[in-house]
């Protein structure tokens, strides 16, 4: 068979060209030639090439936000898949057990974010909320409006309550999709429970566990509406992460081309570390 | 090492099982000895896989007891029963490597890694995988993969019997016959019980000395492929085995001769006491392809039937005739002459058996 140049099946690809470009190309690159002007009003505007870029790449504020924001996304990647996964083993398996416990688990899931921040923001509170008051008759001054170090753990507890769910679930479907004839196979070589887990489930979890990492680590990488319901990125500025600075920045004070620049460096980051945490799983498991 | 006894064994996955129908396996008595090579042999959903599964203790019988050399074992748990099973689709440990496999269930027992590596090297010699030791188990293909479950069965020095579940379903026919060698190569060697699982004749008859045929939760018979061959017990193993499967008819007993249509074949004086002694008039008779007798020509002996078809297998042939509204087979050699149109065939008293209800009507020939 012979190649034909100039295939009109080319044509065929033209739905898919024209979604991807609307939904991804242009918005995309709006953003780029957002990042590489001075604009001032609609028709007053200057081309200033790689200044915001530089700007963003040393604005320390910035800086800081980058680091609180990758503690808060390792951290709670620390704690939200060990305990996933501790909580899909734990959840029973058959009968009308099973389908209480999913739903159970399933419930935090089902609420939007600014509610999630709301339920904590009063819950976190000693004179009206349980846990604040809790605290606080443990004999701890917990407040998390004045202590970074209350709002931080507030906003993580309140991370690892919402998705720790997704996770537990992810690893519950993982779990029910090891044929049974594994655990006979194990049971018949005089495996303990830990080389069941460590020999069976978890290599036949990871291909739930890179969605749940990378789920994971983009959604709390991109982190916004819980801190700014709860203390509005306070106190101070220990709980402002990225996105937040960003919109500080685009709509807060209509910078908008570092505002682009910026949002351009957030993107490539969030790439990157998906990327380096996709690659180091895979090879986890690729044959020495 | 050991002897395996099932006691009144009987299991049903049902919660109040009333009828015989309800038991996945009903009553059986049954001893697997010490050093056999077996097979448990009979179509799906008869059981087989749930009579394996009982023996090593995946599953707990709901009557009866399991016996090893004589020790009850029904409330010991597979890991307390030194057995290894094999299963239908290869298990293995994908992130090991095959060394790490085979090493697996000595690890687990807490045998120092200086005799593990000895044994495992020995076990992957036998089983043509030293050279792969090193490999990930994940990328192996189906036949290494089995041969890696079969290892870690062979590598315990307690293993006492080795269960195959069908063991040979996902492997390339060609590679079929060189792991069933195998398997029997190392029965030789290890002098192990072996009790093996399948549907398939020719792959038990090829492993075991020795074959159950299980039907409907049953043992309807248990001895070598030549016995059930010759001499079935019950319809479904004279059907089963053989290829084509065994020739029946429906006759009714009258005046010491079994009649069917408008023929009749005189019947033996001990089988015809033996009927009597039965109260049956209504009988079953059953004569396997290769013992019906085609002559060549016209004889007082035989019957006269139409030739329906012939089927030409190769070596041999497989011709179909209608006698009187019953559509029989009868197998052809080579040399043989190919009847046309009309055929004549008589069945040697000795090759003819006798059913009642479906079982094989015995009498000692004295």
């Amino acid at each position: 068979m012979t190649k034909v140049e100039n295939n009109k099946a080319w044509w065929l690809v033209m739905p898919v060209f024209l979604i991807v470009a609307f939904s991804a190309i242009i918005p995309l690159m709006t953003v780029v030639n957002y990042s590489v002007q001075d604009i001032f009003d609609p028709y007053t505007r200057y081309f200033v090439g790689t200044e915001w870029f530089k700007q963003v790449m040393t604005d320390s504020r910035l800086h800081d936000a980058l680091i609180r924001q990758f503690i808060f996304s390792f951290t709670i990647l620390a704690i939200e898949i060990p305990l996933g996964i501790g909580v899909a083993l734990m959840m029973p398996t058959k009968g009308r057990g099973a389908s209480l416990a999913l739903i159970l688990v399933a419930i935090p899931l089902l609420i939007p974010w600014n509610v999630v921040g709301t339920i904590w923001q009063i819950f976190g509170r000693a004179d009206i909320g349980l846990f604040g008051a809790m605290m606080a008759k443990l004999g701890i001054n917990y407040n998390y409006a004045s202590e970074p170090m209350h709002a931080w753990l507030t906003v993580v507890l309140m991370d690892v309550w919402h998705w720790t769910p997704l996770v537990a679930l992810l690893c519950y479907s993982g779990l029910r999709a090891i044929p049974e004839v594994y655990y006979q196979a194990a049971r018949i070589d005089k495996a303990s429970r830990w080389a069941v887990f460590r020999y069976i489930q978890l290599p036949k979890l990871t291909n739930v566990l890179i969605i749940g990492v990378l789920l994971r680590f983009m959604d709390s990488f991109m982190i916004y509406t819980e801190p700014f319901v709860l203390t509005g990125g306070g106190p101070g500025t220990s709980t402002t992460f990225l996105s937040q600075s960003l919109v500080q920045q685009a709509i807060g004070q209509f910078d908008l081309g570092p505002a682009a620049a910026f949002s351009l460096v957030y993107f490539l980051i969030i790439l990157l570390v998906c990327w380096v945490f996709y690659t180091t799983i895979m090879n986890m498991q690729k044959d020495k | 090492m050991a002897e395996i006894t099932l006691n009144s064994l009987a299991h049903t996955y049902s919660d109040n099982p009333t009828k015989p129908e309800d038991y996945a396996i009903r009553e059986m008595q049954h001893i697997w000895h010490q050093g056999g090579a077996y097979a448990l042999l009979g179509p799906s959903g008869c059981g087989k896989s749930t009579l394996l599964n009982i023996i090593s203790g995946l599953l707990e019988p709901s009557d009866g007891e399991v016996l090893f050399d004589g020790q009850r074992v029904n409330e010991l748990k597979p890991e307390e029963r030194n057995i290894a099973q094999v299963f239908q689709f290869p298990v293995v440990y994908d992130t090991m490597t095959v060394y790490d496999n085979l090493a697996f269930p000595l690890r687990n027992i807490g045998v120092p890694e200086h005799k593990i590596r000895s044994k495992v090297l020995e076990v992957a010699e036998i089983l043509e995988l030293s050279d792969q030791l090193k490999r990930k188990a994940k990328g192996l293909s189906a036949d290494q993969k089995q041969k890696v479950s079969m290892g870690r069965g062979l590598v315990r020095d307690d293993v006492s019997a080795i269960l195959f579940d069908e063991p040979l379903t996902v492997i390339d026919p060609q590679l079929k016959w060189k792991l069933r060698r195998k398997l029997k190569q190392i029965h030789e060697q290890f002098n192990i019980t072996m009790v093996y699982v399948t549907h398939d004749q020719l792959e038990a008859s090829t492993f075991a000395d020795k074959i159950a045929v299980m039907y409907q939760g049953q043992i309807v018979q248990f001895g070598t492929p030549r016995e059930l061959f010759e001499n079935p017990a019950h319809t479904f193993v004279g059907y089963f085995i053989g290829s084509p499967g065994m020739n029946f008819i429906e006759a009714t007993v009258n005046n010491q001769a079994l009649e069917f249509g408008s023929h009749s074949l005189p019947l033996h004086p001990d089988l015809s006491r033996r009927l009597t002694e039965l109260q049956t008039t209504q009988v079953k008779v059953g004569i396997r392809p290769e013992f019906v007798h085609v002559w060549d020509g016209s004889n007082p002996d035989a019957f006269q039937v139409d030739v329906d078809f012939i089927e030409d297998l190769g070596t041999y042939k497989i011709l179909t005739f209608n006698f009187d509204g019953i559509l029989m087979k009868a197998r052809l050699s080579e040399d043989q002459k190919v009847p046309h149109g009309k055929a004549y065939v008589s069945f040697p008293e000795q090759w003819t058996k006798i059913y009642v209800n479906e079982f094989l009507v015995e009498v000692d020939h004295d």
